[in-house]
């Protein structure tokens, strides 16, 4: 049941060869709009479009040349250049094109495509709109580096790129204080985890002298478990960071204050499922390391729940979005720690949920568009009547990540449920039903989401508001994204075609049955989100929503906070650190500078000395230097004596 | 006989600022165009001889020249380098015309004369330390070098405090420069003697008698170099120099000056004490791992712009050390590769601050904020520099910290696990200033403030370019360290771990 690893055939053919320009245009892109300065204004936008589409237009290519060849022939490595050559460590730039990447290269293209579209709308407004463009291609450029990479070092180079623009983009309003800390903070939060990332490289390099997807996958069928365990904890502590997994998840919230397409683009659909990108994709590591393994899912289960009771909580609708996409790539996680089988519905959640989340989030936008870019949801309120196109795409988003039949998110993310009660003992009953429950938590904070915002007893808006539906450069993508979300998953689930497309990459495992019976937790899943349904609709449609939030459970209370994330972060590690900084600083000016003042003082005192070099006496100060020199060398032959 | 490049290219500079002291007071103003004229012709000559350099011997000793200079003491001028001098030379000899174009409008015309003349001599002053191949010869430059600085810092500091400033600065590279002729005299006597006792080369594979004397004389080197490169605990002189010096000095100062600290401990540490070099090896791992932690924790404390670049300088210089005693070819590749890429992206840095010390009349990071809105484009340049100082991946001293890290991590994984938090903390010392000098609502002092002028562009602009291009294909340096460094770990006797896990069949 391993995968069938290190067979990747040279590039041939100028589609495969030329794979380099899918990076290369949106780069391009991004440098023509940064260095253009104002004289592009007034296109500039339109440039960053057409860079995104014409890479997913090389990406459609690739795709179609993969599709031609049968399964084993679809891996080619696209060589482009030597890059380091440091003693012992030598690595090429090189690509990776084989139906994962692809996959993915399809996923941030496409939709990546459609929010830049979008966004031409969204910040029309905007005085820097060619800076955010130029921003969003680099984006795309970096995203598709970390998923063509042939080795991991390349793939960090990209993993920080997206991280970069990650970190421009919340920072984009940076006149905003509060906004410029979140940008800083997800960025801190990111290298703590590339921690992790850069400590597994090492590692690699130190067991298998090279960190080439090739040559990694090939020794670890050689390694002990220790050794692949080592380096698939290291590997996940990188994932948690970018994919806002427990314990580094507190960064994604705040990342809610870059612009929403933002939002949609690299906090929804792509950049945070780098991570599951990572797991997956280190499969074979894995799979030798169970313990690694098992961490992963566990560390998906715990994520998954603490997004959901998160999620629940909020009443700022981007941050109630952001807490369910922690949630639901907690789902993705679990899913690709179950190995080979559970990887391949990771990767089918990931797809769908790009779909169906960043619709969302790009309604999300389309209501703050007409609301005064309020984000209240208490402040919303029965808008589907006045934005009726938003309100129908957001329907679908919302059916689909109910895991309603036969949406999208019913063929994934019931895959996942299936397959996380696979197992002996007590993993199945404790991961299957954290992922059962879940979904159930789920249908409650999205219908309460989608009960808040589009129906309900009362309109609760503010007074100079004037909801109206946005243009339709901003609805025709949520329409396409939304036709995505209702039926990608029918597509790829009935036929099971993913999963046969992706067999190649993480090999094949026999189907094993979970230890309920299907149709009962089919069954089970869809009255636990019925009732969930019903709960919010009792609550949040059936009776009038307060305009100020009621104080709460201790619960309800604690997830407004994120569970004390950040409180428990200041308490451990920002003040404690500030203490430490203040204390050295304070100790570098007196102590060491003191202790080391005091050889000054051994010549004969710093200040008078200084009075006497400018009077003129420098010849005194050589002097007594001299002496200590003949002092420090009759030390010295006196020893070799 | 072959042409003397080095002597050239280390006359030219000297020629220059003699020709500038001998400017009459009505061309004083000229002095800056003779400076960036002269800086720009030794840039090219290096440019033009690094061009002959033979990549297939770059680990020998190449464009040599050997003159009998105080034979009775076996004193010779001699000069040569291999890869690792060559790049160190270029280091020098791209930066000055920077640093010039930098200092541009800073320094009044009556006192021009004085400030390019001396910025021409240090110059002359660092290629011939990086090119000298006689012990002595290496040990004048690295006293002479000393001067020009003490000037530069004595007479164009910033403060009240610049004459105390230049004076720490002098005693404690003096006092580090006198230990490290105890050193030299003491290897001279335990050498072949004759008319060329302190070639390098006549020096390196001695047989000690004693391990002790080994020892005490590799400390005396060693200390030298830790207080000019400055490592903790003998760094402090660097962040009161920087708050002092103009910034083409700091980039000097910091960016090639103190790099003979390290390119010392390599080129002459390790090879001519090789064992004293592996026995002293934990403890300096210890040391360079309390400097990369130490400088990131202090820089991140700190209020004054100049003194956090010194003290991210003192982390960095942490990490080059750590590569150089991990004594493995990636870790010591890496570290040569990084006084390249720190060079670049410490200037980046100072420039762009200066720049903005300039307009704002302080170096306090509190009295900035907003600057994002009113001058993007310095905005973006220090964003730049401050992404290479963390090492951001694409940028070229990624390159470098990570081959350091890895190399180190091969032998001590404990030690490249500690020093891979300083990756953290360069976060946090970079954002959090970029944060509070850059973001946050326009303010009012920045009202009529103009951003980056064609020349401050001129400045950045040809630092960025290197500093991502070595980022993507750093192979043009490389190819020239790594023989270098592959006949140092020969010189050492030491040889890389294979990797732990035997490959199976090649795919």
């Amino acid at each position: 049941m391993t995968a069938e690893t290190g067979v990747y055939h040279a590039a041939e053919g100028a589609v495969l060869s030329n794979a380099w320009l899918l990076i290369a245009l949106p780069a391009l892109g991004a440098a023509i709009l940064l260095l253009g300065g104002r004289r592009l204004d007034k296109w500039g936008h339109w440039l960053g479009v057409l860079m995104s589409w014409a890479a997913f237009a090389w990406g459609a290519l690739l795709f179609f040349d993969l599709l031609g060849r049968s399964g084993e022939e679809r891996a080619f490595q696209v060589h482009l250049f030597e890059w380091i050559n440091a003693g012992t460590f030598s690595l090429d730039a090189g690509l990776l094109v084989d139906p994962l990447s692809i996959a993915f290269v399809l996923l941030v293209t496409f939709v990546g495509s459609l929010i830049h579209v979008y966004s031409v709308a969204y910040m029309e407004h905007d005085p820097d709109r060619r800076r955010f463009f130029a921003y969003l291609n680099l984006f795309v450029a970096s995203m598709l580096l970390l998923v063509l990479a042939d080795s991991y070092l390349l793939l960090f180079v990209g993993w920080e790129g997206v991280g970069l623009a990650s970190y421009l983009l919340i920072g984009f309003w940076n006149h905003n204080p509060a906004y410029a800390t979140a940008a800083k903070k997800a960025f801190i939060v990111n290298r703590v985890g590339d921690i992790g990332m850069a400590l597994a490289i090492m590692a690699m390099f130190t067991a298998f002298g090279s960190v080439t997807f090739a040559d990694v996958f090939a020794g670890a069928e050689a390694a002990g478990e220790t050794k692949l365990t080592v380096i698939g904890l290291l590997l996940l502590v990188g994932a948690c960071g970018k994919s806002a997994q427990f314990p580094l998840q507190s960064w994604l919230g705040d990342a809610m204050a870059g612009p929403t397409p933002v939002s949609a683009l690299i906090h929804a659909a792509t950049m945070v499922t780098a991570g599951v990108y990572l797991v997956v994709r280190s499969m074979p590591v894995y799979v030798g390391a169970p313990d690694a393994q098992l961490a992963v899912v566990i560390i998906g289960a715990i994520t998954l729940t603490y997004g959901a009771i998160v999620g629940c909580a909020k009443d700022d609708i981007k941050k109630a979005l952001a807490a369910s996409t922690m949630s639901q790539i907690g789902y993705m996680m679990l899913a690709a720690g179950l190995g080979p089988v559970g990887a391949a519905f990771a990767i089918f959640h990931l797809l769908t949920h790009g779909f169906f989340k960043a619709g969302m989030f790009l309604g999300a936008g389309s209501v703050m568009h007409g609301m005064n870019d309020s984000v209240n949801m208490r402040t919303f309120g029965r808008l589907s009547g006045v934005m009726k196109v938003t309100w129908a795409t957001f329907l679908l988003g919302w059916l689909a990540i109910l895991g309603v039949p036969p949406f999208s998110g019913f063929w994934s993310k019931d895959k996942i449920i299936e397959t996380a009660f696979v197992g002996d003992g007590w993993r199945p009953w404790v991961f299957g039903l954290a992922a059962l429950l879940g979904a159930a938590v789920t249908a409650f904070y999205m219908s309460r989401l989608f009960f808040m915002t589009f129906h309900g007893k009362d309109k609760r808006w503010a007074d100079d508001a004037h909801p109206h539906e946005s243009p339709a450069l901003m609805t025709i993508p949520m329409v396409i994204l939304a036709l995505g979300s209702a039926f990608l998953g029918l597509a790829l689930g009935v036929t099971n075609a993913l999963a046969h497309w992706l067999e190649p990459v993480l090999g094949h495992e026999e189907h094993h049955e979970p230890v309920l019976p299907i149709p009962v937790l089919m069954g089970a899943t869809l009255v636990l989100v019925a009732l969930g349904v019903l709960l919010a609709w009792r609550m949040y449609w059936n009776e009038s929503v307060p305009q100020t939030a009621p104080r709460g459970s201790l619960l309800t209370r604690a997830a407004r906070r994120d569970l004390f994330q950040d409180d428990v972060n200041e308490g451990l590690f920002m003040r404690p650190g500030q203490y430490l900084t203040r204390t050295l600083v304070f100790v570098d000016n007196r102590g060491v500078d003191g202790a080391v003042g005091g050889l000054a003082a051994l010549i004969g005192g710093l200040g008078g000395r200084l009075r006497r070099v400018q009077t003129g006496l420098v010849r005194s100060y050589a002097a007594s230097m001299l002496a200590g020199v003949v002092i420090l060398l009759g030390g010295v032959l006196a020893v070799r004596l | 006989m072959d042409f003397p490049w080095l002597t050239v290219i280390g006359a030219v500079p000297l020629a220059g600022s003699a020709l500038i002291a001998a400017l009459p007071k009505a061309l004083a103003p000229r002095a800056r165009h003779l400076a960036l004229g002269v800086s720009l012709i030794t840039f090219v000559l290096t440019l033009v001889m690094a061009a002959q350099f033979e990549l297939t011997r770059a680990g020998e000793i190449q464009f040599s020249e050997i003159h009998s200079w105080i034979g009775e003491f076996g004193v010779s001028y001699a000069l040569g380098v291999n890869g690792i001098g060559l790049v160190m030379v270029a280091l020098s000899t791209v930066l000055v015309p920077l640093c010039v174009l930098a200092a541009w409008n800073e320094i009044e015309p009556d006192r021009a004369r004085l400030f390019f003349g001396l910025v021409l001599v240090l110059e002359a002053m660092m290629i011939g330390v990086f090119a000298a191949r006689d012990l002595f010869l290496f040990y004048v430059f690295f006293e002479a070098m000393l001067i020009p600085v003490y000037f530069l810092i004595g007479a164009f500091g910033s403060s009240e405090r610049r004459r105390y400033t230049a004076v720490k600065f002098l005693v404690y590279s003096l006092v580090g420069g006198l230990i490290m002729l105890v050193g030299v005299i003491g290897l001279y006597g335990s050498g072949p003697g004759g008319e060329q006792g302190f070639l390098i080369d006549n020096l390196t594979g001695l047989d000690f008698s004693s391990s002790t004397a080994e020892r005490l004389m590799f400390v005396a080197f060693f200390i030298a170099f830790a207080i000019k490169a400055p490592m903790w605990p003998v760094h402090t002189w660097l962040p009161d120099a920087t708050d002092e010096a103009p910034a083409g000095v700091s980039v000097l100062l910091v960016g090639v000056l103190d790099k003979v600290g390290t390119f010392g401990m390599l080129t002459l540490c390790l090879p001519l004490f090789p064992e004293a070099s592996k026995w002293a090896a934990p403890v300096i791992l210890a040391l360079a791992l309390v400097s990369v932690l130490y400088g990131a924790l202090l820089a991140i404390g700190q209020t004054d712009l100049n003194r956090l670049i010194a003290y991210t300088s003192i982390s960095h210089f942490g990490f080059i050390v750590l590569g150089i005693f991990a004594m493995t070819s990636t870790g010591q590749t890496g570290s040569t590769l990084y006084m390249v890429n720190h060079g670049f992206s410490t200037a980046a840095l100072f420039l762009v601050a200066g720049m903005l010390i300039k307009r704002r009349g302080s170096a306090d990071i509190d009295d900035y904020g907003g600057l994002q809105r009113s001058t993007p484009v310095l905005a973006a340049g220090f964003l730049l520099a401050g992404l290479s100082s963390l090492a951001l991946p694409g940028m070229s001293s990624f390159v470098s910290e990570f081959m350091v890290l890895t190399g180190t991590f091969v032998k001590y994984p404990a030690v490249a696990v500690l020093a891979t938090l300083g990756i953290v903390l360069a976060a946090l010392y970079i954002l959090l200033t970029y944060q509070r000098m850059f973001t946050g609502p326009i303010k009012e002092y920045a009202a009529g403030w103009k951003d980056a002028s064609a020349r401050e562009v001129w400045v950045i602009a040809p630092l960025v370019v290197v500093i991502l291009f070595l980022g993507v294909y750093p192979k043009p340096v490389l190819d020239v360290i790594n023989p270098a460094i592959a006949t140092t770990m020969q010189q050492v006797g030491v040889t890389d771990p294979e990797p732990t896990v035997a490959e199976g069949e090649n795919k």
